[in-house]
């Protein structure tokens, strides 16, 4: 995985259609809110049942990253690195969240998630929803996804798969890519957990979105 | 069975024991003019509706042979699938005619490539662990490879993404 592919992936946001209006919070949260290109109201449920809504995200950094249980080698390893970074935090670890959403509410049932994230660092919270929630958090992060059935009648999932950080207001911070390295990641979580801007070395994808 | 919390820490111990992990020189499988090495398999999460299977096939031959299929006890369905990153966005599809091992070439099912999809695992996979697949070949016949379940080199540390 590199810097290309990294490349790329900021290409496929920028394909994904404008900014979203719908915007959560109150007062100076809202405005911040307004003022980026990802984001957005959503309501989901955690594999614990809890809802989970754009307010969670406010106070607190996070890691957002959208995926399914199906996929065998990107959600998995990128959930085994969200779990290595939150323990590698140390304490801090504890000062952010980590949220894996499921672009397949359909295989992916709440009771599917919980058994699924006994594996990982018991912080991350795995979301999921009606199939018009997950679109709607889908489009408010502009995530590419793509129900492809098959000949057999199995269906397979296409994808985006950077992670988003998200700032402590609820703003977009930058992306990690898939395999990004752990020295260039821990800096990144670094200056997110400070209030800083991480100094993401993938190119910000709203920049492409204004080149193209 | 373990109990949640078990299951955890033996998952994730892999990231650990992975930043130890030296590939081991692989188990090489032969069969007619087919060197089958290198066969690995990640540790799926529990409740995984699938796991993934690599392997290196040499075909050392002068005929072309072409891999048509897997199957194995440890899944309740088994594929051949490409994985594609295309414009950031992960691709993955059933091959369609089997894959062609040409003549004198080496061919590698490897991540973010050609892969055995193990669908419905029958049990988690677990690191130490093998799982048994066998290959079903056009000329070579089917061959039955032990794939060694671990973690990808370097994927603990982040230092390589292959």
């Amino acid at each position: 995985m590199t810097i290309a592919s990294l490349a790329l992936a900021a290409g496929a946001l920028s394909a994904c259609g404008g900014p979203n209006n719908r915007q959560g919070g109150t007062g100076e949260d809202r405005k911040a809110a307004a003022s980026a290109s990802y984001g957005g109201s959503f309501t989901l449920v955690d594999q614990n049942g809890r809802t989970v809504t754009e307010r969670d995200l406010i106070g607190k950094p996070s890691l957002i990253f959208f995926g399914f249980t199906f996929c065998p080698e990107v959600c998995p390893t990128t959930l085994l690195h969200i779990s290595k970074w939150l323990k590698d935090l140390g304490s801090d670890g504890g000062k952010i969240n980590a949220f894996y959403v499921t672009i397949d509410p359909q295989r992916d049932t709440q009771k599917q998630l919980e058994q699924y994230l006994t594996s990982f660092d018991p912080r991350i919270r795995g979301l999921t929803g009606t199939p018009a929630q997950i679109d709607q958090i889908a489009k408010a992060y502009r995530v590419y996804y793509k129900r492809v059935n098959l000949q057999n009648g199995d269906y397979v999932m296409d994808h985006s798969t950077m992670i988003y950080m998200i700032d402590a207001r609820g703003r977009f911070a930058g992306p990690i890519g898939y395999g990004e390295p752990d020295e260039h990641v821990m800096p990144l979580l670094r200056d997110l957990l400070a209030g800083r801007k991480p100094k993401s070395r993938q190119p910000d994808p709203r920049t492409s979105i204004e080149r193209s | 069975m373990f109990s949640p919390a078990n299951h955890r820490l033996l998952f994730l111990s892999g990231v650990v024991a992975a930043l130890a992990f030296v590939p081991a020189e692989a188990k090489e499988v032969r069969a007619g003019s087919l060197l089958i090495t290198g066969a690995w398999s990640r540790p799926t999460p529990k409740g995984a509706p699938a796991g993934i299977g690599y392997v290196t096939v040499r075909n050392v031959g002068s005929r072309t042979d072409r891999l048509l299929g897997a199957s194995s006890p440890s899944a309740a369905r088994t594929e051949l699938h490409d994985m594609s990153f295309k414009d950031g966005v992960m691709q993955m599809r059933p091959v369609e005619g089997g894959i062609v091992i040409p003549a004198g070439r080496t061919v590698r099912l490897q991540p973010s490539g050609h892969h055995i999809m193990l669908i419905g695992p029958k049990r988690p996979f677990a690191i130490g662990r093998t799982v048994p697949i066998t290959l079903r070949f056009e000329h070579a016949g089917p061959v039955q490879v032990a794939f060694d379940v671990r973690m990808a080199p370097g994927q603990a540390n982040g230092t390589q993404h292959p």
